[in-house]
């Protein structure tokens, strides 16, 4: 199929606004790429730079090889799922699906059996005659899909598509759309904010933050090292606890627990664990080799499998995760500790420190 | 104090009974006035036979009706009508939507461009009539300069097509300017991504706008339709009046003209009263259709 390369490609709007301030990113052929980061970090921007919806300020960007910055949407060969799925309302989901073959001069024989086939796949074969009003936002989706898939495209775009949904449907669509995009083999780049779809759907995750890369790799490799504490703090829900070393309140108390645990180089000035990495210890003696905290508990989350408790330890808001049901209530006092190699340092400027750190 | 079903259903309830009757009376006494009372006098009058000199009149039943309608010159009217109208609404809408599309592409001066293409509205249909006229005069008229130079025998004091044609384009172009805003806020009105989702399905420009755009404002298309072949019908006398008068000969007499000639100066008040029942009708059932399907437009979504 195609490969996607993104090379220092930058986005400056009519105002100087600056939207896409350099990202390079290599897609290899069939993989899928998600591409998540809060509103306004210029990850839609980018999505629509590799249609082609947008102008490339400079950098380029090449399908399957060939640099595409002068080619127009019409003719990049790609497909394109929508936010609000973009259907023609005044078209039934049969041309709905067979408008992008038409335009493209496919025989009306071959248009029929392609857009068939392809209905049947989605389960949408009972709605070709109807109108996109008479559907549900659920198959409104998969006529959206549909209608990308019907093309055979090089690449696939979705620009948030699931973010209309509600969250049951979210979750099966989500399966859905990895095999489906599994089995047909077409490179695709998913844009979203939702940092669970991310990780699940993600064979290559680029988080984006402030129209830069922070940080590119498989979904886990990035959770479990994360290369800044901004992407600590957007994967994984709840985010990693985040502890600072340097704020007056906590230096000291801090300080004493550390000692043993010296960061791998440089001046740490954060320290980071996920909330399953903590473990609650009814002794009150200093673990060598381990963090130790003394926590006060705030608020009990039970969300039946696990439970996650808000505490506040050192000055700092933190959340453990424990299994099942606690007999944890707001205002108990708990010891907490993490093992040395669940933790993570950051320097002053948000960098992990790491020696094997695979931050770009 | 309210009770509870007047408070949910926000009904207004008077002191007395008479306040009511007296708010509403100003807005029936004008419509009893300036509406039913002149329909009703035309209803009447259409019935009546007057002799030329006015002295007598007798009462007819429909054969006014009867008259005018097998009347040739009637018939006549009905065709350069249709005309008429169908021309002047396809021109006004056709060049309208054409420059309401360019007006999209537009990148600078967009607000002044848009100012410019609404000020015709604001000229008066006598005013706007006079305007072609002196533009198109066979004698002193710049532009029958241009096409006669052309090897065009511009003449519509004497040539039927060419008096229909000054009239069309002196109607068309007066109503060009509404139907450039309906058009606007129709295209406006176009979701963007739809537009983007044809370019990434491989449809270029001219195709995007005959199978998406054009589609899309089909009400606003019906809509002005139904407006623009009342504005032709109605509210085309002045220019009518200023640029032909109704001829050469009667090939420019449209109905509501007609009404007029035959009235006021001919002074046929039978007939003349009859043929404005008859325009009464097609008010009404014009008005139907409007209330019946451009008030509830077609929707999509």
């Amino acid at each position: 199929m195609a490969t996607v390369d993104l090379n220092d490609v930058r986005k400056v709007y009519a105002g100087g606004v600056e939207a896409v301030k350099g990202v390079s990113i290599a897609i290899p052929d069939k993989q899928l790429c998600v591409l998540v980061g809060p509103s306004g970090c210029g990850k839609s921007t980018l999505l629509r730079m590799i249609a082609g919806l947008e102008t490339i300020s400079s950098g380029t960007v090449a399908i399957d090889g060939k640099i595409v910055n002068a080619v127009g949407p019409t003719e990049r060969d790609i497909a394109m799922v929508f936010q609000n799925y973009a259907l023609y309302p005044h078209m039934k989901v049969y041309d709905n699906m067979a408008y992008g073959l038409r335009n493209r001069g496919t025989p009306k024989a071959e248009v029929d059996s392609r857009v068939r086939s392809t209905a049947k796949v989605l389960e949408l074969s009972g709605l070709l005659d109807r109108r996109p009003r008479e559907l549900s936002g659920g198959q409104r989706q998969r006529v959206a899909m549909g209608r990308a898939i019907v093309r055979n495209p090089k690449v696939f775009l979705f620009d948030e598509p699931l973010s209309n949904l509600d969250a049951k449907l979210r979750g099966q669509m989500r399966v859905e759309i990895k095999s489906l995009q599994r089995r047909l083999g077409v490179t695709s780049v998913y844009v979203t904010h939702d940092q669970l779809e991310a990780m699940t759907l993600a064979d290559m995750l680029v988080v984006m933050n402030a129209g830069l890369v922070e940080q590119i790799g498989a979904p886990l490799d990035i959770y479990e090292k994360p290369a800044s504490t901004f992407v600590a703090s957007f994967i994984g829900a709840p985010p990693m606890n985040l502890l600072s070393l340097s704020t007056e309140s906590s230096a000291n108390e801090l300080e004493r627990k550390l000692l043993g645990l010296a960061p791998p180089g440089g001046q740490a000035a954060m320290l980071g664990f996920r909330p399953e990495d903590a473990e609650l210890v009814a002794d009150a003696e200093d673990r060598s080799g381990a963090l130790m905290l003394s926590a006060t508990v705030e608020a009990v989350e039970p969300v039946g499998a696990e439970t996650f408790l808000h505490c506040s330890a050192a000055g700092n808001r933190i959340v453990i995760r424990v299994g099942g049901r606690t007999a944890a209530k707001p205002g108990d006092k708990l010891r907490i500790t993490a093992t040395a190699e669940k933790l993570h340092w950051f320097d002053r400027g948000g960098r992990r420190l790491d020696s094997t750190s695979p931050s770009s | 104090m309210l009770d509870e079903e007047t408070k949910l259903t926000l009904r207004v309830v008077f002191p007395h009974k008479v306040l009511p009757y007296l708010l509403v009376a100003p807005q029936l006494a004008i419509t009893l006035v300036f509406f039913y009372w002149p329909a009703g006098q035309a209803l009447y009058q259409s019935m009546l036979r007057q002799d030329p000199f006015g002295l007598k009149s007798k009462f007819v039943w429909f054969a006014n009706f009867r008259k005018v309608l097998a009347d040739p010159a009637y018939l006549n009217s009905i065709k350069v009508t249709v005309v008429f109208s169908l021309a002047t609404a396809i021109v006004a809408m056709a060049v309208a939507l054409l420059l309401a599309v360019m007006a999209e592409k537009v990148v600078r001066g967009k607000a002044l461009y848009r100012t410019l293409m609404i000020w015709p509205y604001a000229v008066a249909p006598a005013i706007a009539g006079m305007l072609w006229l002196f533009l198109f005069n066979p004698s002193i008229g710049s532009l029958s300069y241009v096409l006669r130079s052309l090897g065009i025998a511009w003449d519509p004091l004497l040539n039927g097509s060419h008096a229909m044609i000054l009239l069309v384009s002196a109607a068309a172009w007066k109503q060009i300017s509404y139907n450039f805003l309906f058009f606007v806020a129709g295209l406006q009105a176009v979701p963007k991504t739809l537009i983007e989702a044809a370019a990434i399905d491989g449809a270029r420009e001219t195709k995007r706008f005959w199978t998406i755009i054009f589609p899309l404002l089909a009400p606003t298309t019906f809509f002005l339709l139904v407006v623009n072949t009342v504005y032709a019908l109605f509210d085309t006398f002045g220019i009518v009046h200023a640029v032909t008068g109704g001829g050469p000969g009667k090939t420019t007499e449209t109905l509501v003209y007609k009404v007029y000639n035959d009235g006021f100066v001919n002074l046929i008040l039978g007939d003349s009263a009859a043929q404005s029942v008859i325009l009464m009708v097609i008010v009404i059932a014009l008005t139907a259709i409007q209330f019946r399907y451009v008030e509830r437009k077609v929707h999509y979504g």
